[in-house]
Protein backbone atom coordinates (compact mmCIF):
# COMPACT_ATOMS: atom_id res chain seq x y z
CA UNK A 1 0.00 0.00 0.00
CA UNK A 2 1.49 3.28 -1.01
CA UNK A 3 -0.07 6.43 0.36
CA UNK A 4 1.33 9.94 -0.17
CA UNK A 5 3.51 8.77 -3.08
CA UNK A 6 3.54 12.37 -4.26
CA UNK A 7 4.93 13.81 -1.00
CA UNK A 8 8.55 13.10 -1.87
CA UNK A 9 8.29 14.95 -5.14
CA UNK A 10 6.43 17.89 -3.64
CA UNK A 11 8.98 18.24 -0.81
CA UNK A 12 11.79 18.10 -3.34
CA UNK A 13 10.26 20.96 -5.32
CA UNK A 14 9.32 23.12 -2.32
CA UNK A 15 12.71 24.81 -2.14
CA UNK A 16 13.45 25.07 -5.85
CA UNK A 17 12.78 28.03 -8.11
CA UNK A 18 9.68 27.70 -10.32
CA UNK A 19 10.05 26.11 -13.74
CA UNK A 20 7.65 28.62 -15.25
CA UNK A 21 8.89 32.09 -16.25
CA UNK A 22 7.05 35.37 -16.06
CA UNK A 23 6.61 35.88 -19.78
CA UNK A 24 6.68 38.51 -21.37
CA UNK A 25 8.86 40.18 -18.69
CA UNK A 26 11.35 37.32 -18.93
CA UNK A 27 11.78 36.46 -22.64
CA UNK A 28 11.57 32.81 -23.61
CA UNK A 29 14.85 31.05 -24.28
CA UNK A 30 14.71 30.02 -27.91
CA UNK A 31 16.59 26.94 -29.06
CA UNK A 32 19.05 27.51 -31.91
CA UNK A 33 17.52 26.30 -35.15
CA UNK A 34 13.98 27.16 -34.12
CA UNK A 35 11.77 28.04 -37.08
CA UNK A 36 10.72 31.62 -36.39
CA UNK A 37 10.17 34.77 -38.44
CA UNK A 38 10.83 34.77 -42.17
CA UNK A 39 13.48 37.27 -43.19
CA UNK A 40 14.54 38.41 -46.68
CA UNK A 41 17.74 39.95 -48.01
CA UNK A 42 15.97 42.08 -50.56
CA UNK A 43 19.20 43.13 -52.31
CA UNK A 44 19.74 39.59 -53.68
CA UNK A 45 16.08 38.88 -54.53
CA UNK A 46 15.38 38.56 -58.26
CA UNK A 47 11.56 38.70 -57.80
CA UNK A 48 11.02 35.35 -59.52
CA UNK A 49 7.87 34.88 -57.37
CA UNK A 50 8.53 31.16 -56.84
CA UNK A 51 8.05 31.65 -53.09
CA UNK A 52 4.68 33.35 -53.57
CA UNK A 53 3.46 30.67 -55.99
CA UNK A 54 4.32 27.79 -53.68
CA UNK A 55 3.50 29.31 -50.27
CA UNK A 56 0.96 26.88 -48.70
CA UNK A 57 -0.90 29.70 -46.94
CA UNK A 58 -0.61 32.43 -49.62
CA UNK A 59 1.20 34.65 -47.15
CA UNK A 60 3.66 35.97 -49.73
CA UNK A 61 3.09 38.25 -52.71
CA UNK A 62 5.64 39.45 -55.24
CA UNK A 63 5.20 42.54 -57.38
CA UNK A 64 7.53 41.98 -60.33
CA UNK A 65 6.95 45.34 -62.03
CA UNK A 66 7.59 47.49 -58.95
CA UNK A 67 10.20 45.09 -57.48
CA UNK A 68 8.39 44.69 -54.16
CA UNK A 69 8.12 41.66 -51.91
CA UNK A 70 5.16 41.51 -49.48
CA UNK A 71 4.52 39.24 -46.51
CA UNK A 72 1.42 38.83 -44.38
CA UNK A 73 2.99 37.87 -41.05
CA UNK A 74 -0.24 36.57 -39.57
CA UNK A 75 -0.66 34.07 -42.41
CA UNK A 76 2.93 32.81 -42.47
CA UNK A 77 3.28 29.43 -40.72
CA UNK A 78 7.10 29.44 -40.78
CA UNK A 79 7.14 26.12 -42.64
CA UNK A 80 10.32 26.96 -44.54
CA UNK A 81 9.08 25.77 -47.95
CA UNK A 82 9.96 29.12 -49.55
CA UNK A 83 13.44 29.00 -47.99
CA UNK A 84 14.00 25.60 -49.63
CA UNK A 85 12.75 26.77 -53.03
CA UNK A 86 14.45 30.19 -53.25
CA UNK A 87 16.97 30.01 -56.15
CA UNK A 88 19.05 32.91 -54.78
CA UNK A 89 18.87 31.74 -51.14
CA UNK A 90 17.86 35.21 -49.99
CA UNK A 91 15.14 33.93 -47.63
CA UNK A 92 15.82 32.56 -44.17
CA UNK A 93 13.93 31.63 -41.03
CA UNK A 94 15.36 33.40 -38.01
CA UNK A 95 15.09 32.19 -34.41
CA UNK A 96 13.24 35.38 -33.55
CA UNK A 97 9.48 34.84 -33.22
CA UNK A 98 8.56 38.50 -33.63
CA UNK A 99 6.49 40.84 -31.55
CA UNK A 100 2.70 40.65 -31.12
CA UNK A 101 0.76 42.77 -33.60
CA UNK A 102 -2.71 44.28 -33.44
CA UNK A 103 -3.20 45.04 -37.13
CA UNK A 104 -3.29 42.78 -40.16
CA UNK A 105 -0.99 44.92 -42.32
CA UNK A 106 1.31 43.42 -44.91
CA UNK A 107 4.98 44.11 -44.57
CA UNK A 108 6.67 45.30 -47.75
CA UNK A 109 10.32 45.05 -48.70
CA UNK B 1 -35.45 0.75 -10.77
CA UNK B 2 -34.84 4.48 -10.42
CA UNK B 3 -35.86 7.27 -12.74
CA UNK B 4 -33.92 7.65 -15.93
CA UNK B 5 -32.39 11.04 -16.58
CA UNK B 6 -30.56 12.32 -19.64
CA UNK B 7 -27.38 14.23 -18.80
CA UNK B 8 -25.48 15.99 -21.61
CA UNK B 9 -21.70 15.65 -21.24
CA UNK B 10 -19.75 18.14 -23.35
CA UNK B 11 -18.99 19.62 -25.84
CA UNK B 12 -17.87 22.18 -23.25
CA UNK B 13 -16.71 20.40 -20.11
CA UNK B 14 -13.79 21.18 -17.76
CA UNK B 15 -12.19 17.81 -18.38
CA UNK B 16 -12.40 17.92 -22.17
CA UNK B 17 -9.56 19.59 -24.05
CA UNK B 18 -11.57 19.25 -27.25
CA UNK B 19 -15.30 19.17 -27.97
CA UNK B 20 -17.15 15.85 -28.01
CA UNK B 21 -20.74 15.49 -26.92
CA UNK B 22 -22.07 12.44 -25.11
CA UNK B 23 -25.68 12.01 -24.03
CA UNK B 24 -25.59 10.00 -20.82
CA UNK B 25 -28.75 8.11 -19.86
CA UNK B 26 -28.43 7.87 -16.10
CA UNK B 27 -30.35 5.75 -13.61
CA UNK B 28 -29.63 7.07 -10.12
CA UNK B 29 -25.82 7.48 -10.26
CA UNK B 30 -25.23 4.74 -12.86
CA UNK B 31 -24.83 5.35 -16.57
CA UNK B 32 -27.15 3.01 -18.48
CA UNK B 33 -26.39 4.15 -21.99
CA UNK B 34 -24.08 6.64 -23.69
CA UNK B 35 -24.79 8.16 -27.10
CA UNK B 36 -21.82 10.04 -28.57
CA UNK B 37 -22.06 12.72 -31.22
CA UNK B 38 -19.18 14.43 -32.99
CA UNK B 39 -18.92 17.13 -35.62
CA UNK B 40 -18.12 20.30 -33.69
CA UNK B 41 -14.72 20.97 -35.24
CA UNK B 42 -14.91 19.52 -38.72
CA UNK B 43 -12.50 21.49 -40.93
CA UNK B 44 -12.78 19.69 -44.27
CA UNK B 45 -9.09 18.81 -44.48
CA UNK B 46 -9.70 15.78 -46.70
CA UNK B 47 -11.32 18.00 -49.33
CA UNK B 48 -8.22 20.26 -49.33
CA UNK B 49 -6.31 17.71 -51.45
CA UNK B 50 -8.15 19.24 -54.39
CA UNK B 51 -6.57 22.65 -53.72
CA UNK B 52 -3.08 21.81 -52.46
CA UNK B 53 -0.72 19.73 -54.55
CA UNK B 54 0.59 16.47 -53.13
CA UNK B 55 3.85 18.03 -51.90
CA UNK B 56 2.16 20.97 -50.15
CA UNK B 57 -0.43 18.71 -48.55
CA UNK B 58 2.22 17.45 -46.09
CA UNK B 59 1.74 20.74 -44.23
CA UNK B 60 -2.00 20.16 -44.04
CA UNK B 61 -1.59 16.49 -43.03
CA UNK B 62 0.66 17.55 -40.16
CA UNK B 63 -2.03 19.91 -38.94
CA UNK B 64 -4.76 17.25 -38.79
CA UNK B 65 -3.75 16.78 -35.17
CA UNK B 66 -1.77 19.07 -32.90
CA UNK B 67 -0.27 16.27 -30.82
CA UNK B 68 0.61 13.44 -33.19
CA UNK B 69 1.39 15.99 -35.90
CA UNK B 70 4.67 14.43 -37.00
CA UNK B 71 3.21 10.94 -37.36
CA UNK B 72 0.37 12.29 -39.51
CA UNK B 73 2.95 13.83 -41.83
CA UNK B 74 4.96 10.61 -41.79
CA UNK B 75 1.92 8.46 -42.63
CA UNK B 76 1.06 10.72 -45.55
CA UNK B 77 4.63 10.77 -46.87
CA UNK B 78 4.98 6.99 -46.55
CA UNK B 79 1.77 6.55 -48.54
CA UNK B 80 2.89 8.86 -51.36
CA UNK B 81 6.36 7.27 -51.39
CA UNK B 82 4.78 3.83 -51.71
CA UNK B 83 2.63 4.89 -54.68
CA UNK B 84 5.54 6.63 -56.42
CA UNK B 85 8.09 3.94 -55.46
CA UNK B 86 10.48 6.55 -54.06
CA UNK B 87 13.63 4.98 -52.53
CA UNK B 88 13.77 6.89 -49.23
CA UNK B 89 17.34 7.01 -47.80
CA UNK B 90 17.83 4.80 -44.71
CA UNK B 91 18.99 7.79 -42.66
CA UNK B 92 15.65 9.52 -43.29
CA UNK B 93 13.86 6.38 -42.04
CA UNK B 94 15.86 6.51 -38.80
CA UNK B 95 15.29 10.24 -38.35
CA UNK B 96 11.55 9.69 -38.80
CA UNK B 97 11.66 6.90 -36.22
CA UNK B 98 13.45 9.10 -33.68
CA UNK B 99 11.04 12.02 -34.16
CA UNK B 100 8.06 9.67 -34.15
CA UNK B 101 9.09 8.22 -30.80
CA UNK B 102 9.80 11.69 -29.35
CA UNK B 103 6.30 12.58 -30.46
CA UNK B 104 4.95 9.49 -28.67
CA UNK B 105 6.73 10.45 -25.43
CA UNK B 106 5.35 13.98 -25.48
CA UNK B 107 1.86 12.78 -26.37
CA UNK B 108 1.78 10.19 -23.56
CA UNK B 109 3.06 12.78 -21.05
CA UNK B 110 0.38 15.18 -22.21
CA UNK B 111 -2.20 12.43 -21.74
CA UNK B 112 -0.78 11.65 -18.28
CA UNK B 113 -1.27 15.29 -17.27
CA UNK B 114 -4.81 15.45 -18.60
CA UNK B 115 -5.63 12.14 -16.94
CA UNK B 116 -4.32 13.39 -13.58
CA UNK B 117 -6.42 16.51 -14.06
CA UNK B 118 -9.48 14.34 -14.84
CA UNK B 119 -9.28 12.53 -11.53
CA UNK B 120 -8.48 15.73 -9.66
CA UNK B 121 -4.73 15.33 -9.04
CA UNK B 122 -3.67 18.83 -10.03
CA UNK B 123 -0.04 18.69 -8.87
CA UNK B 124 0.58 15.44 -10.76
CA UNK B 125 -0.81 17.16 -13.86
CA UNK B 126 1.69 20.01 -13.42
CA UNK B 127 4.64 17.65 -12.96
CA UNK B 128 3.71 15.53 -16.01
CA UNK B 129 3.66 18.64 -18.15
CA UNK B 130 6.87 19.94 -16.63
CA UNK B 131 8.64 16.83 -17.90
CA UNK B 132 6.87 17.17 -21.25
CA UNK B 133 8.31 20.66 -21.72
CA UNK B 134 11.80 19.18 -21.74
CA UNK B 135 10.80 16.76 -24.50
CA UNK B 136 9.39 19.68 -26.48
CA UNK B 137 12.75 21.44 -26.11
CA UNK B 138 14.46 18.41 -27.70
CA UNK B 139 11.94 18.51 -30.54
CA UNK B 140 12.45 22.24 -31.08
CA UNK B 141 16.23 21.90 -31.15
CA UNK B 142 16.18 19.07 -33.71
CA UNK B 143 13.26 20.04 -35.96
CA UNK B 144 12.70 23.77 -35.41
CA UNK B 145 9.11 23.43 -34.18
CA UNK B 146 7.71 22.46 -30.81
CA UNK B 147 4.39 20.94 -31.80
CA UNK B 148 4.31 21.12 -35.60
CA UNK B 149 7.64 19.47 -36.41
CA UNK B 150 7.58 20.28 -40.14
CA UNK B 151 10.58 18.04 -40.71
CA UNK B 152 9.04 15.28 -42.81
CA UNK B 153 8.69 15.63 -46.56
CA UNK B 154 7.89 13.39 -49.47
CA UNK B 155 11.18 11.70 -50.28
CA UNK B 156 12.86 11.93 -46.89
CA UNK B 157 13.43 14.44 -44.11
CA UNK B 158 13.91 18.22 -44.14
CA UNK B 159 16.50 18.39 -41.40
CA UNK B 160 19.32 16.24 -40.16
CA UNK B 161 20.38 15.56 -36.60
CA UNK B 162 24.11 16.21 -36.25
CA UNK B 163 26.27 13.82 -34.15
CA UNK B 164 26.66 16.58 -31.50
CA UNK B 165 22.92 17.10 -31.37
CA UNK B 166 22.38 13.34 -31.08
CA UNK B 167 24.84 13.14 -28.20
CA UNK B 168 23.09 16.03 -26.44
CA UNK B 169 19.67 14.50 -27.16
CA UNK B 170 20.64 11.18 -25.59
CA UNK B 171 22.06 12.92 -22.51
CA UNK B 172 18.86 14.93 -22.07
CA UNK B 173 16.75 11.81 -22.64
CA UNK B 174 18.58 10.02 -19.82
CA UNK B 175 17.63 12.85 -17.45
CA UNK B 176 14.06 12.99 -18.76
CA UNK B 177 13.81 9.24 -18.22
CA UNK B 178 14.75 9.67 -14.56
CA UNK B 179 12.10 12.34 -14.11
CA UNK B 180 9.52 10.24 -15.95
CA UNK B 181 10.19 7.35 -13.56
CA UNK B 182 9.22 9.57 -10.62
CA UNK B 183 5.98 10.63 -12.31
CA UNK B 184 5.11 7.12 -13.55
CA UNK B 185 5.78 5.71 -10.08
CA UNK B 186 2.92 7.87 -8.77
CA UNK B 187 0.56 6.81 -11.56
CA UNK B 188 1.22 3.13 -11.03
CA UNK B 189 1.65 2.86 -7.25
CA UNK B 190 -0.20 5.67 -5.51
CA UNK B 191 -3.27 4.44 -3.71
CA UNK B 192 -5.52 7.36 -4.56
CA UNK B 193 -4.71 6.98 -8.27
CA UNK B 194 -5.29 3.23 -8.15
CA UNK B 195 -8.58 3.81 -6.38
CA UNK B 196 -9.84 5.83 -9.34
CA UNK B 197 -8.46 3.54 -12.06
CA UNK B 198 -8.44 -0.13 -10.95
CA UNK B 199 -11.48 -2.10 -12.13
CA UNK B 200 -13.04 0.95 -13.78
CA UNK B 201 -14.22 0.73 -17.39
CA UNK B 202 -13.28 -2.90 -17.97
CA UNK B 203 -13.37 -3.98 -21.58
CA UNK B 204 -12.67 -7.63 -22.35
CA UNK B 205 -10.24 -8.85 -24.97
CA UNK B 206 -13.06 -10.14 -27.19
CA UNK B 207 -15.04 -6.91 -26.90
CA UNK B 208 -11.99 -4.78 -27.66
CA UNK B 209 -11.30 -6.79 -30.83
CA UNK B 210 -14.97 -6.94 -31.88
CA UNK B 211 -15.43 -3.18 -31.42
CA UNK B 212 -12.29 -2.41 -33.39
CA UNK B 213 -10.36 -0.69 -30.62
CA UNK B 214 -6.78 0.28 -31.43
CA UNK B 215 -3.59 1.34 -29.67
CA UNK B 216 -3.22 1.33 -25.88
CA UNK B 217 -6.98 0.74 -25.51
CA UNK B 218 -6.59 -2.57 -27.33
CA UNK B 219 -3.21 -3.46 -25.79
CA UNK B 220 -4.61 -2.73 -22.32
CA UNK B 221 -7.06 -5.57 -22.96
CA UNK B 222 -4.29 -8.03 -23.74
CA UNK B 223 -4.06 -7.92 -27.55
CA UNK B 224 -0.49 -7.47 -28.79
CA UNK B 225 -1.43 -5.38 -31.81
CA UNK B 226 0.90 -2.56 -32.79
CA UNK B 227 1.49 -1.16 -36.28
CA UNK B 228 5.19 -0.85 -35.52
CA UNK B 229 5.26 -4.62 -36.04
CA UNK B 230 4.69 -3.85 -39.75
CA UNK B 231 8.32 -2.70 -39.67
CA UNK B 232 7.75 0.63 -41.39
CA UNK B 233 10.47 3.33 -41.21
CA UNK B 234 13.39 1.85 -39.23
CA UNK B 235 11.36 -0.47 -37.00
CA UNK B 236 12.52 -3.48 -39.02
CA UNK B 237 16.05 -2.97 -37.64
CA UNK B 238 15.08 -2.24 -34.04
CA UNK B 239 14.19 -4.67 -31.30
CA UNK B 240 10.58 -4.10 -30.44
CA UNK B 241 7.79 -6.00 -28.73
CA UNK B 242 4.35 -4.46 -28.07
CA UNK B 243 3.49 -3.82 -24.44
CA UNK B 244 0.27 -5.43 -23.26
CA UNK B 245 -1.75 -5.70 -20.06
CA UNK B 246 -4.47 -8.25 -19.57
CA UNK B 247 -6.94 -6.65 -17.15
CA UNK B 248 -8.64 -4.33 -19.65
CA UNK B 249 -9.47 -1.67 -17.04
CA UNK B 250 -8.44 1.99 -16.89
CA UNK B 251 -5.37 1.11 -14.84
CA UNK B 252 -4.18 -1.31 -17.56
CA UNK B 253 -4.51 1.32 -20.26
CA UNK B 254 -2.63 3.78 -18.04
CA UNK B 255 0.09 1.20 -17.36
CA UNK B 256 0.50 0.44 -21.08
CA UNK B 257 1.07 4.12 -21.83
CA UNK B 258 3.47 4.50 -18.90
CA UNK B 259 5.55 1.52 -20.09
CA UNK B 260 5.50 2.83 -23.65
CA UNK B 261 7.23 6.01 -22.46
CA UNK B 262 10.31 3.98 -21.53
CA UNK B 263 9.98 1.75 -24.57
CA UNK B 264 10.13 4.86 -26.78
CA UNK B 265 13.26 6.06 -24.97
CA UNK B 266 14.80 2.66 -25.60
CA UNK B 267 13.83 2.75 -29.29
CA UNK B 268 15.42 6.20 -29.69
CA UNK B 269 18.62 4.88 -28.07
CA UNK B 270 18.68 1.90 -30.43
CA UNK B 271 18.05 4.15 -33.44
CA UNK B 272 20.77 6.60 -32.35
CA UNK B 273 23.32 3.79 -32.27
CA UNK B 274 22.33 2.22 -35.59
CA UNK B 275 21.58 5.34 -37.66
CA UNK B 276 23.56 5.15 -40.92
CA UNK B 277 25.32 8.13 -42.49
CA UNK B 278 24.24 9.45 -45.85
CA UNK B 279 21.60 11.45 -47.65
CA UNK B 280 18.43 12.49 -45.85
CA UNK B 281 16.20 13.06 -48.86
CA UNK B 282 15.85 12.24 -52.54
CA UNK B 283 14.49 14.48 -55.27
CA UNK B 284 10.88 13.80 -56.14
CA UNK B 285 9.77 13.98 -59.76
CA UNK B 286 6.41 13.13 -61.27
CA UNK B 287 3.10 12.77 -59.51
CA UNK B 288 1.39 9.89 -57.68
CA UNK B 289 -0.64 7.54 -59.86
CA UNK B 290 -2.32 4.74 -57.96
CA UNK B 291 -3.83 4.08 -54.58
CA UNK B 292 -2.49 2.94 -51.24
CA UNK B 293 -3.42 2.29 -47.64
CA UNK B 294 -0.79 3.66 -45.27
CA UNK B 295 -0.87 2.37 -41.68
CA UNK B 296 1.26 3.78 -38.87
CA UNK B 297 1.12 3.52 -35.07
CA UNK B 298 0.29 6.84 -33.48
CA UNK B 299 0.45 7.43 -29.72
CA UNK B 300 -3.32 6.82 -29.65
CA UNK B 301 -3.27 3.78 -31.92
CA UNK B 302 -3.35 2.80 -35.54
CA UNK B 303 -3.98 5.52 -38.12
CA UNK B 304 -5.03 4.50 -41.62
CA UNK B 305 -4.66 6.77 -44.63
CA UNK B 306 -6.22 6.00 -47.99
CA UNK B 307 -4.50 7.96 -50.75
CA UNK B 308 -5.51 7.87 -54.41
CA UNK B 309 -3.84 9.78 -57.22
CA UNK B 310 -4.34 9.80 -61.00
CA UNK B 311 -1.01 11.17 -62.16
CA UNK B 312 -1.97 14.82 -61.61
CA UNK B 313 -0.39 17.11 -59.02
CA UNK B 314 -3.56 17.03 -56.92
CA UNK B 315 -4.76 13.81 -55.34
CA UNK B 316 -8.14 12.41 -56.31
CA UNK B 317 -9.12 11.16 -52.85
CA UNK B 318 -7.64 11.27 -49.41
CA UNK B 319 -9.19 9.64 -46.36
CA UNK B 320 -7.86 9.43 -42.81
CA UNK B 321 -9.21 6.97 -40.21
CA UNK B 322 -7.76 8.17 -36.95
CA UNK B 323 -7.35 6.14 -33.74
CA UNK B 324 -9.87 8.07 -31.65
CA UNK B 325 -12.55 7.39 -34.25
CA UNK B 326 -11.84 3.66 -33.89
CA UNK B 327 -11.89 3.86 -30.10
CA UNK B 328 -15.26 5.61 -29.72
CA UNK B 329 -17.31 2.33 -29.93
CA UNK B 330 -15.09 0.88 -27.18
CA UNK B 331 -15.67 4.03 -25.11
CA UNK B 332 -19.45 3.71 -25.47
CA UNK B 333 -19.19 0.09 -24.28
CA UNK B 334 -17.06 1.16 -21.28
CA UNK B 335 -19.44 3.95 -20.30
CA UNK B 336 -22.51 1.70 -20.13
CA UNK B 337 -22.75 0.55 -16.52
CA UNK B 338 -20.17 2.91 -15.00
CA UNK B 339 -20.67 5.44 -12.22
CA UNK B 340 -21.43 8.99 -13.32
CA UNK B 341 -18.34 10.28 -11.48
CA UNK B 342 -16.11 7.95 -13.53
CA UNK B 343 -17.24 9.32 -16.89
CA UNK B 344 -14.47 11.98 -17.20
CA UNK B 345 -11.81 9.37 -16.33
CA UNK B 346 -13.19 6.87 -18.84
CA UNK B 347 -13.40 9.43 -21.62
CA UNK B 348 -9.76 10.29 -20.95
CA UNK B 349 -8.57 6.66 -20.90
CA UNK B 350 -8.98 6.33 -24.66
CA UNK B 351 -6.85 9.51 -25.02
CA UNK B 352 -9.44 11.29 -27.15
CA UNK B 353 -8.22 13.55 -29.93
CA UNK B 354 -11.30 15.04 -31.47
CA UNK B 355 -9.68 17.33 -34.03
CA UNK B 356 -8.04 14.17 -35.46
CA UNK B 357 -11.35 12.37 -35.53
CA UNK B 358 -13.23 15.11 -37.35
CA UNK B 359 -10.38 16.31 -39.55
Amino acid sequence: MAFFQMTKMILGWTFRTPVTTSYPFTPRKICPGSRGRLDITIATCIFCSLCAKRCPTDALAVDKTNKKWHINRLRCISCGYCVELCPKKCLELTGDHGIPTVTKDRETF
Amino acid sequence: MGNRTLIPFGPQHPVLPEPIHIDLVVEDEKVVEAVPSIGFIHRGLEKLVEKKDFIEYVYVAERICGICSFIHGQTYCQGIEEIMKIPVPPRAHYLRTIWGELSRIHSHLLWAGLMADAFGFESLFMHSWRVRERVLDLIEATTGGRVIFGSCKVGGARRDITPEQMHWLLGELAEIEKEMRLVVDIFLNDNSVKHRLCGVGVISKDDAVALGAVGPTLRGSGVADDMRLLKYAAFGDLEFQPITRSDGDSYSRCAVRCSELFQSVDLIRQAAVRIPAGEIAVKVTGAPDGEVFSRVEQPRGEVVYYIKGNGAKNLVRFRARTPTFANVPALVKMLAGCELADVPVLVLTIDPCISCTER
